[in-house]
């Protein structure tokens, strides 16, 4: 490949990643969560925002409220109070949306993809010397180890924004995003340790594949726990319902944004919900198989047992003319399919199936649970989940070692 | 006298209540059978409890104190008598009557008078409902079920006589179901002025 190429295909991945992401899943979540509170808490919810077209009303569903938002926001007079660090009060929603962005950079969105076969039945086992494009915008050998890294700088903001703002409850959320924060860093690292150990990689891309080849993760029982685990240190990490307590505006007004408004306000808004997004891929591309669909291989579905028969089937031949039967010949289980079918099936099974349904749990998680007290976060953090962590460590290792045993 | 004391034993609690899974699986249960009913259930067992406002409303109390009307008599002129007592009743000031008299030859000239302008400004109102208290004759009344329709200048606010007697009550009708007997009729006590107690 070129440099040329390669830089063309690096930014249309990155397109379609923050196209998602950012330009899709953000927006609608906004709507999604307030629709599905509503509907838990036998409401209706924001349906109304649309417009007259001919006479008649398009709502869809309320879709268009995030428009409506993002329009009231960018209108939104940009506040600055007059005490506040200027620059850094300006920075940090910037540095808070960015990394939350950023991780997207290793999330695996499909198996190779080789544009120039793509109306071509792909071989089991790829094709060895033509060009191949893997679905991934960066693959890093440290993989999930870059996302920790740069989702850790995401505490800088929360605190940055806290601190400069000048506001007794801003420095409070600040300092409590902060020492959650570093608090569940170091607790989603270990839950996610027993994954290393039995994928025996770093890299996402491998480890949908092994995966794919073996078992979905979540199938190992100590990775069912991880994935327990992770779920609980990464919605605190992420600081959502019930760990919201940087924000509990019962305490903190707001917490660390109370004194923003605008788009600076909509910037850690949206940043949330993108942490909602990510925290659902990495969910589903560590324990769900990613972009791996049961019995669909590069050259389509295989259910393992072929039955080959033949059966009469109607054929229309020409215009308004009647059916002739004619016989064509079946194989039950297995569906042959071009390589764009493939890809789309992949990366529509991971996108909206396994992101999709996760991010739902989330939020139905998120509408259930009340606030914790903030002592209890910090306990359930450094004398339940890390030490559970660890103990799950060793009993990964001693399953993997009788599973493995000849 | 010596001070006991009396120990509290914490409420016990069990592995099961300390991780807190268990209570929040119980939750989950609850919220998503909710979400499912209000979502993919059948229609007619959907608990939504909204009303979509402008499209569908409530109907309000029977009681609800509503806009004002003045009721009829049966030709139509209103039954107020121009008494006085509902503006002077009003804590807000908002009733403005004007008294006058009727013709020296008609019946009821000297016996009760009319009101030849009848003013109420629905935006000092408060809708307490002292003016349908204090209305000797049923004339004023506050059972229209409707409330104040929005204006966009304060003089639409202001309800005058032929306004008044234009809104029907609740049942539709302009009378009410207090009869009322008029001089002459049958149905009168016949206490007036040529024939008192």
């Amino acid at each position: 490949m070129t440099t040329s190429q390669l830089v063309g295909y690096a930014l249309v991945k990155i397109l379609v990643i923050v196209g998602i992401v950012v330009a899709f899943y953000a927006p609608v979540l906004v709507v999604l969560e307030r629709r599905q509170s509503a509907m838990i808490q036998d409401r209706i919810g924001p349906h109304r925002a649309g417009f007259t077209l001919f006479g008649i009303r398009f709502t869809f569903g309320g879709l268009l409220h995030p428009i409506a938002d993002s329009v009231k926001m960018m209108w939104k007079e940009d506040l600055i109070p007059p005490n506040a660090d200027k620059l850094l009060h300006s920075l940090a929603p910037i540095i808070a949306m960015i990394p939350t962005v950023a991780t997207f950079a290793v999330v695996p969105f499909g198996d190779m993809f080789y544009p120039g076969h793509l109306t071509d039945v792909i071989p089991r086992g790829g094709i060895p010397n033509a060009v191949a494009v893997p679905l991934q915008v960066a693959t890093v050998d440290v993989g999930i180890l870059f996302c920790f890294a740069i989702a850790g700088t995401g505490i800088i903001g929360a605190a940055i924004g806290g601190y400069a703002s000048d506001n007794k409850y801003s420095l409070l959320g600040g300092l409590r995003a902060a020492s959650q924060m570093v608090s569940y860093e170091v607790a989603l690292g270990l839950t996610l340790v027993p994954c290393f150990m039995m994928y025996g990689t770093l890299r996402f891309d491998e480890m949908v594949r092994y995966q794919a080849t073996h078992l979905w993760g979540i199938c190992y029982p100590p990775l069912t726990f991880a994935a327990l685990l992770y779920f609980i240190a990464a919605t605190a990490e992420g600081k959502r319902v019930p760990f919201d307590l940087p924000e509990g505006e019962s305490e903190l007004v707001g917490g660390y944004f109370t004194e923003y408004s605008g788009m600076k306000f909509g910037m850690f808004f949206t940043g949330e919900f993108i942490e909602v997004v990510g925290l659902a891929c990495f969910a589903a591309v560590i324990f769900f198989g990613g972009w791996h669909v049961p019995f669909l291989h590069e050259n389509g579905f295989d259910f393992g047992a072929h039955f080959a028969f033949d059966m009469p089937a109607p054929q229309f031949v020409g215009w308004l003319s009647m059916p002739q039967w004619t016989t064509a010949h079946v194989t039950l289980g297995r569906m042959q399919l071009s390589h764009w079918v493939v890809i789309l099936l992949q990366f529509s099974a991971f996108f909206f199936v396994k992101v999709g349904s996760m991010i739902w749990f989330q939020l139905m998680i998120r509408w259930t649970v009340p606030r914790f007290r903030y002592d209890q976060v910090m306990r359930l953090c450094w004398k339940g989940l890390l030490p559970l962590a660890m103990v799950n460590v060793v009993v990964t290792a001693a399953f993997i070692l009788l599973t493995s045993a000849p | 006298m010596a001070i006991t004391t009396k120990v509290l034993k914490k409420p016990k609690r069990s592995i099961s209540d300390q991780v807190y899974i268990p209570a929040i699986v119980d939750g989950l249960g609850l919220t998503m059978s909710r979400f499912f009913k209000n979502t993919l259930g059948p229609i007619a067992e959907r608990e939504t409890a909204t009303v979509k406002y402008p499209e569908e409303s409530r109907e309000y109390p029977e009681r609800f104190r509503g806009v004002h009307r003045l009721t009829q008599r049966i030709d139509g002129s209103p039954r107020c008598v121009a008494c006085l007592c509902c503006s002077t009743a009003c804590p807000a000031q908002c009733i403005h009557i004007e008294p006058a008299e009727y013709e020296p030859d008609d019946p009821r000239y000297g016996y009760e008078r009319f009101p030849k302008a009848f003013l109420i400004d629905e935006l000092r109102c408060i809708f307490c409902g002292y003016c349908v208290e204090a209305c000797p004759c049923d004339a004023i009344r506050m059972d229209t079920g409707v409330h104040m329709p929005p204006g966009v200048q304060r003089t639409d606010f202001l309800y005058d006589k032929e306004t008044l007697l234009s809104i029907p009550g609740r049942d539709g009708s302009h009378k009410t179901a207090n009869p009322r007997h008029e001089p002459g009729e049958a149905s009168h006590p016949g206490i007036d002025r040529d024939h008192s107690h």
